[in-house]
């Protein structure tokens, strides 16, 4: 062996992309400490990230789906539906079963089975049917939304009184403090940066990405992996949907409105590549913060009015995928 | 003799850390065909692409005229008549033939396009190549061979000066080749300077006025082509005398492992059966296009088919490929940068990415892999600059070697091998062959399928020919020669005389 051809010969180099999502929320935190002490108090910290929990949750899916080169927009629409019928069916059960836990244990299950066959339609008819996972997506986004519109007759439909009580704890509940949401989107991000980063399915999705024609040809299951990050995703919509009902108790036609966009854009400020072959989860919970923050910084000051929260976000994406594509080339 | 129109005086080339070129000099001449070769990774690509404006030199001159010259980029080296053919195509595979001959210096009518006239001329540059594509045709409706040609009718177009060539052949057949070397003569003759790459010797020989070696980004030499053997050539490339280029061949038993009847693949092969033994290396020649890989990729699971494919008399079903790499038959495919390697990905990535599971689960176990790799590294002479770089940075000899691995780590039985040795260097070459024997040796049996005539009959010991999606014939021992497979290959009868 010619070992001086294989001397590790890594030069010290600082890769932006990798640390530029972390540079950009410690300048964030810091800006928030400058303008207001109660930033880093205990109760807006814990504030901003139970509110991340629910786009946060969604967003590790999305990571898989976009690393291994799809793209799921429906998932907005798909909470919207899975609250919904998930809501309808808790009512109804409280008027003939009378209400308890065995109800909401009920609407859990069912919410969280809902999402994983609203996922589990999507992945099939993008790998079995061959329909372009935008163009797919887009369809069950339009059909989601409007059959919780429908659902709620255009209106509200709002959890019975007595179960909204039961239920609450699970989104203001928690231990020592720290709220469900908190806990299960830091377990997620654990677990997904996990699979990610140290399974077979993991490395099978970024090769996927990287070039579905070499995975094939390596005997990776390609259309079984493919199925399975929507699969995926669909379940951590319905566990999104589970910690987010017992906060307002209802569902409407504008709930979950955008949050396909915001995941989207979590996981490609934390790096992962919109066109698939790499990605990584702590990147995507990176990308959830900095989303996060810059609206709890415009509502803490006055400085900048909170109605241009969307325009400094997109404006974080653009540099974001600007960056990306600098140092992509840069060799 | 004439002033260089290009030359690269005392040039060098870094990377980082790592420099590639050392002080070259080199010089093309109007009116001259000059070949520049040498095992990958020597430095060609360097050189061709600071030539091109591509790249700047970390020290020494590019010279133009006579005169030092830095260019802003290859569009500055391009208006000045420096024209280089890649050998990666530079195709937009949506656009037309007519269209990507003239994407960016489009024939304009007024401000609208000049349909007619780009067309009309992409027709005739594509007549005197005597490749018969319609222009109107989208690219990725064309075979690897044609998309060269409209690339070199891209060149055409253009009023070259100076014609760069990264090896323009490897991917086309001996007719084409023909036309090319028509073409690269009547351009010599008008005063265009060429330089040429190649990995086929005999081909420079042929073409070339002026041959130069690279070796480990030095100039080994530079001669006249007329004043140097293949031999001579070979060796300055290597660096050592090359004894014999294939092994001595190895029986192989009587013993059929695979068997494969009556397979068909709508539209590229129609009832092909053939038997495998035991430690036996088969050959697989006709042309490209005759259904050689799509047969390959139908036995290996990787297309629908219908007929049956045994291998050790189990079944094996159509388009199930990680049932067949279970069962101890794996596929090296000839695309070696589309459907064999992730670029993006370093070597580990790629070397254990058929078997991962095996690697440990639910968790992969990182030292297990790089031990893989270590072993590889070790058996294969893969030779990588960074352990950890990504594999699209290695040569094209290293990739085939990386790719070998990963094709054999599952250990299996039965190896196809499709195009083993295709754009990589003779050095390079013969450890693959010798690997090949190698492999047989240890019982395995294999398949190489290719293109190239000395490689069939210095491997294999029997040989099945491919014709227009039919075995047009079996040949063995003796009867193994270029002439009899040229001649089935084409498609001729067989009591004709030879046509070598």
């Amino acid at each position: 062996m010619n070992t001086a051809t294989l001397r590790q010969t890594r030069r010290p180099k600082v890769n932006l992309a990798v640390i530029a999502p972390v540079v950009a929320l410690v300048v964030l935190v810091l800006i928030g400490i400058a303008m207001n002490p109660n930033f880093l108090s205990f109760a807006n910290v814990t504030n901003v990230l139970a509110r991340s929990a629910f786009i946060g949750i969604i967003a590790i899916g999305m990571t898989f789906v976009i690393t291994s080169g799809g793209l799921d927009l429906s998932v907005g629409s798909m909470a919207a539906f899975v609250a919904g019928l998930m809501i309808l069916v808790m009512n109804l059960l409280t008027e003939s079963m009378g209400g308890g836990l065995p109800v909401i244990l009920i609407g859990i299950a069912l919410a969280l089975f809902a999402g994983l066959a609203a996922g589990f339609i999507n992945g099939i008819l993008i790998t079995r049917a061959g329909i372009e996972a935008f163009i797919l997506t887009l369809g069950t986004m339009g059909i989601y939304r409007s059959l919780v519109t429908w659902l709620a007759d255009g209106g509200t439909l709002s959890l019975g009184y007595e179960m909204r009580e039961m239920y609450r704890p699970v989104y203001y509940g928690g231990i020592m403090g720290i709220s469900w949401p908190i806990i299960v989107f830091a377990a997620l991000a654990i677990l997904g940066e996990i699979v990610m980063r140290h399974t077979a399915f993991g490395r099978h999705c970024a090769a996927i990405g990287s070039n579905e024609k070499v995975a094939r040809y390596s005997s990776v299951a390609v259309l079984r992996v493919r199925l399975m990050t929507y699969v995926m995703l669909g379940l951590l919509v319905g566990i999104a949907v589970v910690m987010y009902v017992p906060r307002l108790g209802s569902a409407s036609a504008t709930t979950g409105l955008l949050w396909e966009l915001e995941a989207i854009a979590a996981v490609i400020i934390g790096g992962t590549l919109l066109k698939g072959g790499f990605g990584r989860v702590w990147g995507t919970v990176v990308g959830v913060l900095i989303l996060s923050l810059i609206g709890n910084l415009l509502n803490l000051t006055d400085f900048v009015s909170p109605y241009l929260n969307g325009a400094i976000q997109g404006v974080v994406i653009i540099l974001a995928v600007v960056l990306q594509r600098n140092t992509g080339t840069a060799r | 003799m004439t002033r260089p129109v290009l030359a690269l005086e005392g040039v060098t080339k870094s990377f980082g850390p790592i420099e590639i070129l050392h002080g070259v000099d080199f010089a093309l001449h109007p009116g001259e065909v000059h070949a520049l070769i040498g095992e990958n990774g020597a430095g060609k690509s360097t050189t061709m692409k600071i030539l091109a404006g591509y790249l700047d030199p970390t020290e020494g001159q590019v010279t133009f005229g006579g005169k030092p010259t830095r260019f802003a980029g290859s569009d500055e080296a391009e208006d000045l008549g420096i024209i280089m053919i890649h050998q990666e195509f530079n195709l937009a595979e949506h656009l037309s033939v007519d269209q990507n001959v003239f994407l960016g210096r489009e024939i304009k009518r007024g401000p609208f396009l000049d349909h007619k006239a780009m067309r009309a001329r992409t027709a005739a540059l594509l007549s005197q190549l005597e490749c018969r594509v319609d222009p109107a045709t989208p690219v990725n409706q064309l075979s690897v061979p044609d998309k060269q040609m409209v690339e070199i009718a891209k060149a055409l177009s253009r009023q070259a000066r100076v014609l760069i060539m990264d090896e323009p052949t490897a991917v086309l057949t001996g007719r084409e080749t023909e036309v090319l070397f028509r073409q690269i003569e009547r351009l010599r003759a008008e005063g265009v300077a060429i330089l040429y790459t190649s990995h086929k010797l005999g081909e420079v020989k042929r073409i070339a006025d002026r041959v130069t070696v690279l070796r480990d980004g030095t100039m080994i030499r530079s001669d006249r082509t007329a004043d140097v053997t293949e031999d001579d050539m070979a060796a300055a490339m290597v660096g050592r005398e090359l004894s014999d280029l294939f092994p001595p061949k190895a029986g192989g038993g009587a013993d059929a492992i695979l068997e494969v009847e009556d397979v068909s693949v709508p539209g590229v092969v129609e009832d092909a059966s053939l038997t495998l033994n035991k430690g036996e290396v088969l050959g697989i020649g006709g042309l490209v296009g005759s259904g050689r890989t799509e047969l390959a990729e139908a036995i290996a699971g990787l297309r629908p088919r219908s007929g049956t494919v045994r291998l050790n008399g189990q079944d094996l079903p159509p388009n199930q490929v990680a049932q067949a790499m279970r069962a101890g038959l794996a596929y090296l495919t000839e695309d070696r940068k589309g459907a064999g390697l992730l670029l993006d990905k370093t070597l580990r990535e790629n070397l254990t990415l058929p078997l991962l599971e095996t690697f440990g689960r639910p968790l992969i176990d990182r030292g297990r892999e790089e031990a893989a790799l270590d072993r590889a590294i070790d058996d294969f002479a893969i030779r990588a600059p960074e352990r950890g770089m990504k594999v699209g940075d290695m040569s094209g000899g290293n990739q085939q070697k990386l790719l070998l691995a990963k094709t054999l780590l599952p250990d299996p039985q039965v190896v196809i091998i499709d195009e083993p040795t295709r754009g990589i260097d003779i050095g390079t070459k013969q450890q693959i062959y010798t690997l090949i024997a190698k492999l047989a040796a240890e019982g395995r049996s294999i398949i190489v399928i290719s293109s190239e005539m000395p490689e069939l009959i210095g491997l294999a010991g029997r040989v099945i020919v491919m014709h227009a999606g039919r075995i047009a014939g079996e040949l063995a021992g003796d009867a193994v020669t270029e002439g009899n497979i040229v001649r089935l290959a084409m498609g001729m009868d067989d009591q004709k005389d030879s046509a070598a």
